[in-house]
C-alpha cells in the first residue's frame, strides 16, 4: 500500500513534466499538422539553459533560493522560447504548403542540429546540479518499513505545472490570441481569410510551447540533477505518446496523457523492470495508436478523399 | 543616376537592418549556451565565460544575414543573370552534344596526363566515360562501381570506404522500397539492419554456419521482423505511422541492449566469423584462398571479395525494386502511396501491399545488417541507433524518393562526405541537420525530380514529380 502510493506520487510528479512537453507537442499538431520531431530537444535546450543561467546567478550572488529559482524560470523561458521560434522560423515556415513529409524531415534535422550544437557547445558529458530545494513531508506513515514521502521538489513541480496548466487554459479559452489559435486549429485558411494572421499566430505557439517545455526541462533538472544533450529524445518520443494517448490537439488530453505516461512508467519501473521502462511507453504508443488512434480526448479525423 | 545611387543605398540600409536583427536573436540564441560553459573539470560545476566563441558566431550569423539580405533584396537581377547563364549552358550541351563529350574526352586526357601514369586508373577513367557516352549516366556509375577495385587495389582505405558506401546504397534501396514506392514513413529501419546483423552474429556464433547459408536466413529473420512491425501499422497514416516505426526501432535496440543472456548487451558480439569464399578462408594457411589459387596471401584480398559481395547484393536490391515495380504488387505500392482510398476501392488488398512493402524493405535491411556483421567482426547495439535510422531517411529523401539512382548519388556523396570530415565529429552533424533542412526548403523533392512512369501507353514520358504524391503515408 504505502509502495503504490509512493509510486502514485513520483508517477504523478514525472508525468507533469511530460504533461508540459506534450502541450507543445499538441498545439502544433493541432494548428498546423505536423510533429515538432525537434520539441523534445527543446525541453533539452530548456535544461541546459536553466543549468546555466543558475551557475551564473549563483557566481555574481543570488543565493536566495526562491529568487534565483524565480529569475531562472524567467531567463529560461524566455531564451527557450527565442529557440522554440528560431526553429519554427528556419525550419518550418518555408515549408508551409509543401508535400506532407517535408516539414516531418526537416524537423528531424533540426532536432539533430539542436542535439549537436548542445553537444558541441557543452560537451557531451553529463552535467550534475547538487540538489537545491531539499526536505520531504511524510504523507502516511502507517508504522511500517515504508513511509510515504512527498518532497518538496514534488509539490513545486505539481503546483506549477497545475498553475501553468490553469494559465494556459486560460489563455486559449479567454484571450484574442487564443481565439486566433482556435481559429487557426479548425481551419488554418479560412482563419486567414478572415483576417487573422497566421504566421504570427502559429510562431507565438511555437514560442508558448517552448517555454512551456523549458519549465519542463527546468522541472527535469530539479528532479534529477543530471542532464546531458541526449535527454531531449526519450523525453520527446513519451511527451509525444502523452500527446498521442490524451488525444492529439486536445489541451486537457496533453495533460492527462502525461501523467498516465508516467504513471505508467514509474509502476512499470516500480514492479517490473527498469530496463524496459522505455519499452512500456513505447508499447503503449503502439497499442494506443492501434485500438484508439484518436486518443481518450480527441476527435475522430473525418478522412476525406 | 542619383535614384539608382538612394535605391542601392536602401537595399544595403535594409539588408543591414535584417542583419541587426538577426544578431540580436543570435545574441539571445547563443549568450548562454555559447557564450558559457557549465565546466566541472575542478570540483563543482561553474559557468566560465567565453566572450570570444559569443563574438564570433554572433557576428557569423550578422554577416551571414547581411549577405543573404543583399542577395535577396537583388535577387531579380541575380536570377535573371542564372537564367541566363543556365539556358545558354542547357542549348549549348543540347545542341553540341558532341562538344561534351569532346569536353569530358580532353578532361580526362589532361587528368590521365597530369596524374600518375597509373594504367589502372587510366582504364577505369576511360572505360567509364566510354560507356558513360554510350550508355548514360547509370550504367557509367556501375561499370566504375565494377573496376573500382582494379583500380585501388594498393589502397585499402579507399576500398573500405566504398564498402560503407556501398552499404549505404542498399541500404537506401531498401528502404526506397518501403518511403519511395509504398509511400510509408518509416523511421525504425535500422530495426531490420539490427535484427540482420544479430541473427548473422547469433546463428554463426551458435551454429557454425557459414556466410552464405545465413545470409538468406538473416533476410527472412527481418522480413518476419517487417511483417511484425507492419501488422499493427496497417491503419495508420502519415506522421502516426512514423512515430510508430521510430518507437519499434527503439525496442528493438533497447530489447538487444538488455536480454543480456542473448545478445550480451552493451558489450555486443565479437568475434563473429568472417565471411569466406564460398568455403575457402581468407588466411595465410595452405587451404586458404591465396594458397589455392596460387597467389601469394594479402589481405586485400578478403577487402575485395566483400566489396563484390556488397556491390552484388545491392545490384540485386536494384534489380530486385525495378522488377517489383513492373509487378501487379509494385504497382500496386505506388497506387498505395497515390491513394490509399482510391487503391481501396479498386479493391486492392492494402493489408496484403503495405505487408509486403514492410517485408521485402526489410529483407534488404537483414541482408545489409548481415554483411554489415561480417565486414564488422563485431556488433553491438549502439550501432542501431535512431541516428542511423534518419540517416538511411536522409539518403533516400535528398536522392529523391523513388529514384533509384537519386538514392545512389545521395549515399554516396552523403557517406563519402561524412568519411571526408570524420575529424569534425559533431560539427558535421550539425552540418548535416542543417542540410536536410535546406534540401527541404530548396529542393524538397531531392536530387532526382524527375520520375519515369512505371506503366506507359506507346512513349516513356519524364513526368514531375509534382504529380507524384511520395511518403504520404
Amino acid at each position: 500500500m504505502e509502495y503504490f502510493l509512493q509510486i502514485l506520487i513520483n508517477g504523478i510528479a514525472l508525468g507533469s513534466i511530460y504533461g508540459l512537453v506534450a502541450i507543445g507537442y499538441t498545439m502544433v499538431y493541432g494548428i498546423i499538422g505536423m510533429i515538432n520531431f525537434a520539441h523534445g530537444d527543446i525541453f533539452m535546450v530548456g535544461a541546459f539553459i536553466a543549468l546555466l543561467a543558475f551557475l551564473i546567478l549563483v557566481a555574481i550572488g543570488v543565493t536566495a533560493i526562491p529568487l534565483a529559482l524565480f529569475l531562472v524560470l524567467l531567463i529560461a523561458m524566455l531564451l527557450t522560447s527565442l529557440y522554440g521560434w528560431a526553429v519554427e522560423r528556419i525550419a518550418y515556415r518555408p515549408l508551409r504548403g509543401s508535400f506532407r513529409l517535408a516539414p516531418l524531415i526537416s524537423a528531424i534535422g533540426m532536432s539533430i542540429v539542436l542535439q549537436n550544437y548542445v553537444q558541441l557547445a557543452q560537451g557531451a558529458r553529463v552535467k550534475t546540479l547538487p540538489p537545491l530545494i531539499s526536505g520531504v513531508h511524510t504523507v502516511l506513515d502507517l508504522g511500517n518499513r515504508l513511509v510515504v514521502q512527498i518532497s518538496n521538489i514534488q509539490i513545486l513541480i505539481i503546483v506549477t505545472t497545475f498553475a501553468l496548466m490553469t494559465g494556459f487554459s486560460w489563455l486559449v479559452s479567454s484571450t484574442s490570441l487564443g481565439r486566433d489559435m482556435r481559429a487557426c486549429e479548425q481551419d488554418l485558411k479560412m482563419a486567414a481569410l478572415l483576417g487573422v494572421d497566421t504566421n504570427r499566430t502559429i510562431a507565438l505557439t511555437f514560442l508558448i510551447g517552448a517555454a512551456l517545455a523549458s519549465v519542463a526541462g527546468i522541472m527535469y533538472l530539479l528532479y534529477y540533477g543530471v542532464i546531458d544533450f541526449h535527454i531531449g529524445f526519450v523525453a520527446g518520443v513519451k511527451a509525444f505518446t502523452a500527446a498521442v494517448l490524451g488525444g492529439i490537439g486536445s489541451l486537457p488530453g496533453a495533460m492527462l496523457g502525461g501523467l498516465l505516461i508516467g504513471l505508467i512508467e514509474t509502476f512499470w519501473s516500480g514492479y517490473f523492470s527498469v530496463q524496459y521502462k522505455d519499452v512500456a511507453a513505447f508499447s503503449i504508443l503502439i497499442v494506443v495508436l492501434i485500438f484508439m488512434p484518436t486518443g481518450i480526448l480527441g476527435r475522430p479525423e473525418v478522412e476525406k478523399v | 543616376m542619383s535614384a539608382e545611387i538612394a535605391e542601392k543605398r536602401s537595399v544595403v540600409l535594409h539588408a543591414l537592418k535584417d542583419a541587426l536583427i538577426a544578431g540580436i536573436v543570435a545574441f539571445g540564441l547563443f549568450i548562454l549556451l555559447l557564450g558559457f560553459i557549465a565546466d566541472d573539470s575542478r570540483g563543482p560545476l561553474r559557468p566560465v565565460p567565453r566572450p570570444v566563441l559569443l563574438a564570433t558566431a554572433v557576428g557569423i550569423v550578422f554577416v551571414g544575414r547581411f549577405l543573404i539580405s543583399l542577395i535577396y533584396y537583388n535577387a531579380a537581377a541575380l536570377r535573371y543573370y542564372l537564367g541566363v547563364l543556365w539556358t545558354a549552358i542547357a542549348t549549348l550541351a543540347r545542341r553540341y552534344k558532341w562538344l561534351l563529350v569532346a569536353a569530358m574526352f580532353v578532361a580526362a586526357a589532361v587528368w590521365i596526363f597530369f596524374s600518375p601514369k597509373d594504367w589502372q586508373l587510366i582504364l577505369i577513367t576511360v572505360a567509364t566515360i566510354a560507356v558513360g557516352v554510350r550508355f548514360g549516366f547509370s550504367a557509367a556509375l556501375l561499370v566504375f562501381a565494377m573496376l573500382f577495385p582494379v583500380a585501388f587495389y594498393g589502397n585499402p582505405y579507399y576500398l573500405g570506404v566504398a564498402i560503407i558506401i556501398l552499404t549505404y546504397v542498399m541500404l537506401g534501396w531498401g528502404l526506397n522500397i518501403v518511403v519511395g514506392l509504398a509511400g510509408l514513413l518509416d523511421l525504425g529501419y535500422v530495426a531490420f539492419y539490427a535484427v540482420g546483423a544479430y541473427s548473422y552474429a547469433l546463428i554463426a556464433q551458435h551454429y557454425d554456419w557459414s556466410f552464405w547459408v545465413c545470409l538468406p536466413l538473416a533476410g527472412i529473420f527481418a522480413a518476419f521482423f517487417g511483417v511484425l512491425l507492419g501488422f499493427p501499422v496497417l491503419r495508420l497514416r502519415g506522421d502516426y505511422l512514423a512515430i510508430v516505426t521510430l518507437a519499434f526501432g527503439e525496442i528493438v535496440r533497447i530489447v538487444l541492449l538488455n536480454w543480456v543472456s542473448f545478445t550480451n548487451g552493451p558489450n555486443g558480439i565479437g568475434s563473429i566469423p568472417r565471411a569466406s569464399f564460398f568455403g575457402i578462408p581468407f588466411n595465410p594457411e595452405p587451404n586458404g584462398f591465396a594458397a589455392t589459387f596460387g597467389l601469394e596471401f594479402d589481405p586485400t584480398h578478403r577487402t575485395v571479395f566483400l566489396f563484390y559481395v556488397i556491390l552484388a547484393l545491392a545490384l540485386i536490391t536494384n534489380w530486385v525494386t525495378i522488377r517489383l515495380r513492373k509487378l501487379p504488387v509494385g504497382r500496386a505500392w505506388e497506387a498505395l502511396r497515390e491513394d490509399e482510398i482510391a487503391c481501396r476501392s479498386l479493391g486492392i488488398n492494402t493489408t496484403n501491399t503495405k505487408l509486403t512493402a514492410f517485408a521485402i524493405g526489410a529483407m534488404f535491411g537483414g541482408f545489409a545488417g548481415a554483411f554489415f556483421a561480417t565486414r564488422q567482426g563485431f556488433i553491438s547495439p549502439d550501432s542501431f541507433t535512431f541516428p542511423e535510422s534518419a540517416l538511411i531517411l536522409a539518403i533516400v529523401v535528398l536522392g529523391g524518393m523513388g529514384s533509384q539512382i537519386g538514392v545512389a548519388v545521395a549515399a554516396t556523396v552523403m557517406t563519402a562526405s561524412f568519411e571526408l570530415f570524420r575529424e569534425f565529429e559533431q560539427f558535421r552533424l550539425v552540418i548535416f541537420g542543417f542540410a536536410m533542412v535546406g534540401i527541404m526548403v530548396w529542393r524538397p523533392r531531392g536530387l532526382v525530380s524527375t520520375r519515369y512512369p512505371t506503366v506507359y501507353l506507346k512513349e516513356r514520358k519524364t513526368i514531375s514529380v509534382e504529380h507524384v504524391a511520395e511518403g504520404r503515408g
